[in-house]
This record gives C-alpha cells, sequence and structure tokens, in this order.
C-alpha cells in the first residue's frame, strides 16, 4: 500500500490512512450487522450458543469501530487541521452508531437473569444492526459533503491499482475480524467446557459462582 | 531486510509521515492489547485446567465417585 498504490494527487501522503481507516469502518458496521443476524437466529431457535455468537461478534465490532474512528480521528487532523469535525453527516452518524452498540454491553450488565439478558439483548442487537443501512441511506441523502467518497454502493472512485489495494485492505481486515471472532468464540467455550466439567465431576459446590456479567454464561 | 529497505522508493512523508505512522501504530497497539488481554485469559483457562485435573486425581484417589462421574462424562 506504502509503495505499489499511487499517491493521491490531492491528498498526497495522508491518503495512505484510508487503506487502514476505510477498512475498520466498513468492517465494523458489517460486523454489527454480523451480530444483529446472529441475534435473529437466537431469537428464532432460543439457541443460547448463537447469543454468545452475537455477543461476540458486537463486541468485536467495538473494538475496529474504536481503531476506525482513531485512525479517522488521525486523518482529519492531518487532511483538516481538526481531530473531529461535528458538521460532518458521516463522522457523526458514524459516531452515533459506535456509541449506539456500546451501550450494548451495560444492557446486558444490567439484567441479571441470564435467559432475559440474551433475549433483551437479541433484541436490541436487531434493532441496532437495522439502524446501519439506515444510517447509510440518510448519510448518502445528506449534500453537505466534506468528508471524501471513495467507495459508493454502485462504483468506487479510485485508479485501479488505488482499487486493488483498497480491496485488499478490506479482505485483510474483514479476515482478521473472522479470525478474532473465531480465536474468541474458542475461548469462551473452552472457559465454559471446563466449567461444566468441573461441575459433572466435582459437584456444583466446586464451581465459583460466576457473578453478573455482560457476556453470556 | 537491509537491502531491501534501500532498494525500496523513498517515500515522500513530508508533514503528513508522523499522522500516517501513528494511524497504523494506534491499529497495531490495538490488536496487541486485544491479544495481550486474550494471552491472559488463555493463561487463566490453562490454570483452570491444571487445577481440574488436580482435583480430579485427588477426588480419585480419595476413592470419590469422580470415576464414574468421569465416565459418564466422557460418554
Amino acid at each position: 500500500m506504502f509503495f505499489y498504490a499511487p499517491l493521491d494527487t490531492g491528498q498526497g501522503f495522508v491518503q495512505k490512512i484510508f487503506y487502514i481507516h476505510v477498512p475498520l469502518a466498513i468492517v465494523s458496521l458489517g460486523g454489527f450487522i454480523f451480530g444483529g443476524l446472529l441475534a435473529i437466529a437466537y431469537l428464532r431457535t432460543g439457541d443460547r450458543a448463537w447469543d454468545l455468537r452475537s455477543y461476540v461478534a458486537i463486541h468485536m465490532a467495538l473494538i475496529f469501530g474504536v481503531g476506525g474512528l482513531l485512525t479517522g480521528s488521525i486523518w482529519a487532523k492531518a487532511s483538516w487541521g481538526h481531530w473531529w469535525v461535528w458538521n460532518e453527516p458521516t463522522l457523526v452518524s458514524y459516531l452515533i452508531v459506535l456509541l449506539l452498540f456500546a451501550t450494548y454491553q451495560p444492557l446486558r450488565f444490567s439484567i441479571e437473569d441470564p435467559e432475559r439478558q440474551a433475549r433483551y439483548a437479541s433484541v436490541f442487537a436487531v434493532t441496532a444492526a437495522a439502524f446501519v443501512p439506515l444510517n447509510y441511506l440518510a448519510v448518502s441523502l445528506a449534500t453537505a459533503y466534506v468528508h471524501p467518497r471513495v467507495l459508493t454502493l454502485t462504483s468506487a472512485n479510485l485508479p485501479p491499482s488505488m482499487g486493488l489495494v483498497f480491496l485488499v485492505s478490506i479482505i485483510g481486515i474483514a479476515l482478521l475480524y473472522v479470525t478474532l471472532w473465531k480465536f474468541e468464540m474458542a475461548a469462551k467455550n473452552a472457559r465454559s467446557q471446563v466449567r461444566r466439567l468441573r461441575r459433572t465431576l466435582l459437584g456444583d459446590d466446586a464451581v465459583r459462582p460466576v457473578g453478573r456479567s455482560a457476556a453470556p454464561s | 531486510m537491509s537491502l531491501l529497505i534501500a532498494s525500496a522508493p523513498a517515500l515522500p512523508l513530508g508533514t503528513s509521515g508522523k499522522y500516517v505512522a501513528a494511524a497504523y501504530i494506534v491499529f497495531v497497539v490495538l490488536i496487541l492489547v486485544y491479544v495481550a488481554i486474550m494471552a491472559t485469559r488463555a493463561q487463566r483457562l490453562e490454570r483452570e485446567l491444571d487445577e481440574l485435573r488436580r482435583d480430579v486425581e485427588a477426588a480419585k484417589a480419595a476413592g470419590g465417585p469422580v470415576a464414574d462421574r468421569e465416565t459418564e462424562a466422557v460418554l
């Protein structure tokens, strides 16, 4: 991305931030939608494994979202001279989505009963995920653009060599998301299996109580 | 490695070089922090497994019902 992709004539070297910022933002939004779809699967089946998958998907998307926000802020400082611009619809709408999903964990933590926690969190995840494309549409209809448009639903406003690097970056970040999602799922499943095994072999007294937690138990 | 760096074309860093570096460093740090947290959790899980193994062996040695339960759990 530093040597193969040509320098942007308008922005110069600072445009290289886009190869990390845009994929992080896109993958995080995709992750929120993915979490919503997994939540639908939980609501349809009642299987707690889907709730865990949805929780981890949203958790990972939040981490990627924070990365997108921070790298975007650095780009804004270099390009516009400000860390944040409040009258720019793309930035503010992305922050709203991020803050919306940031309330997902406190919502879970506030409900003690695991069944109710999973149900309420899933309903929240589905509703909030539906907000993501609506938000995108609202921003697309807005006219006051300051934020550059490099990708739209119909075209990529990039020369082919830049487009290729962009595509590779998006695929790379998406694969990182999937890998970390699987990694965290494996860790959570292993922990729950150890607890189950301990309970089976040594009885309920041998298992330390989990206490209130935002994560599905 | 030094040969590769020497043969690479010079980057027009200018004043924006530090911002580009900062953005990529933020990304790497974020991933590293996440991996470090997961590594700590994996270590805790390893300790729990070890503890479980010791508890099961102690219960077996004491002649408790663990052996039957173990067979049941495996099946």
